[in-house]
């Protein structure tokens, strides 16, 4: 668990240096983690499990348009934690029940590979439809056809800059939609 | 939108950097700052015997209480807006206002008469009541609403844990801002006054910062 936690902190502080790598590798390290405290939550909840790829996604999210309010000289996992708790509460009082949630849940969890059972995720899908079309469609040509940066510019005939804004300015709205729903 | 897809997504995205909070809530504060001036100097002002009255520790006591407050909860705010801060280590630093209050209190009782000046040698409750209650208590509140709207607009940019708490010292921040600016008003100078007033006042604002922060804090 300490290496597994240490290894997250030096993979942030490369992200914030400018290294995308060392953040997409840290972003899959870290998934499993939270996909074993989700489940766990809405199993301890009376919830089905299969929502938990939902919840995962509203945590990720969180991680990534919070991350500067990550002291780059203190360890990540309790700062990752925090966020996931708090997104995980959320997340089940939406769903209609009030539940107490440990941080321990997550410090000692295990990996949880994905699991046939698990339904992907449809709530961030359903409110990218609701977005600006500039934004649904930089989302749309990045996440679902792997698109590059540059070749979602040359797609829609529009600058690097104005893709990298369209891109934080969408990821920003679904998330506070989301909040919202 | 499969998981994998939201990971390429926000690795994408790596580039964007965002400003430390304590910078977006400072900015705010700046912009708010000329619209609560504006307000206390259209309907209040300075008094007029600022020049006499600032040899009277008393007065100058009122300054230092509310700045240590104002500063103190302006630390405190930015340390919770980080989701694993509490505040545990931290919530001390909102007593040292109440703090030099209470040796403010001590002092005015323990001098000797003939070294206070006029208006700190009256019966304690008179000091107490005073003659601005009723101002101090309409001012502070109103004075601090920019201000608060201000750290609450900043602090949306953090990630408080306990949108609640952050918000509630929020409040506090605003008020120990909007009752400096109401000290230099006020001709109620005794400790007693202070602690008695101005708390109501400041509560009052921590009680709609916390309201507000538990819905607009939630990240």
């Amino acid at each position: 668990m300490r290496e597994r936690e240490e290894e997250w902190t030096g993979l942030m502080r490369s992200a914030i240096s400018g290294d995308s790598a060392a953040y997409h590798r840290l972003l899959k390290a870290v998934t499993p983690v939270l996909r074993a405290a989700a489940r766990r939550g809405l199993a301890r909840a009376g919830q089905p499990i299969d929502q938990s790829e939902d919840i995962v996604q509203d945590i990720l999210l969180a991680v990534h348009l919070k991350r500067h309010t990550w002291d780059a000289n203190a360890p990540f996992a309790p700062w990752l934690f925090a966020i996931a708790r708090n997104k995980l509460i959320d997340s089940l009082r939406r769903r209609g029940r009030r539940v107490f949630v440990n941080i321990d849940d997550f410090a000692e969890t295990i990996a949880s590979e994905p699991a046939a059972e698990t339904a992907p995720a449809s709530e961030v899908s359903a409110q990218l439809q609701s977005l600006p079309a500039r934004q649904r469609d930089v989302l749309q040509s990045i996440a679902v056809d792997s698109a590059s940066i540059k070749e979602t510019a040359a797609k829609f005939a529009i600058s690097e800059g104005a893709v990298r804004v369209a891109l934080h300015r969408g990821l920003a709205s679904l998330t506070a939609k989301l909040r919202e729903q | 939108m499969q998981t994998d897809q939201l990971i390429r997504t926000l690795a994408a995205d790596n580039a964007h950097r965002a400003r430390p909070v304590g910078f977006v809530v400072m900015l705010a504060l700046l912009a708010a700052a000329p619209v609560s001036l504006l307000m206390f100097f259209a309907a209040l002002g300075v008094r007029p015997d600022v020049m006499t009255a600032m040899h009277n520790p008393f007065f100058d006591l009122k300054f230092a209480v509310t700045l240590a407050l104002a500063i103190a909860a302006i630390s405190v705010s930015l340390h919770l807006s980080r989701p694993e801060a509490s505040l545990r280590g931290w919530g001390w630093l909102l007593l040292i206002p109440a703090g030099l209050l209470i040796a403010g209190i001590v002092g005015e009782m323990m001098m000797p008469p003939r070294m206070l000046t006029m208006p700190q040698r009256l019966p304690m409750m008179t000091r107490l009541v005073g003659s601005n209650s009723r101002v101090c208590m309409t001012a502070i509140p109103l004075l601090s609403l920019p201000l608060l709207a201000a750290a609450l607009v900043g602090l949306r940019h953090g990630a408080p844990a306990r949108p609640a708490v952050a918000g509630a010292i929020a409040g506090l921040l605003s008020a120990g801002l909007a009752a400096t600016l109401y000290a230099s008003h006020c001709t109620d100078d005794s400790p007693l006054f202070v602690a008695t007033w101005y708390t109501i006042a400041a509560a009052l604002v921590t009680a709609i910062g916390a309201l507000v922060g538990s819905r607009v804090l939630r990240f």
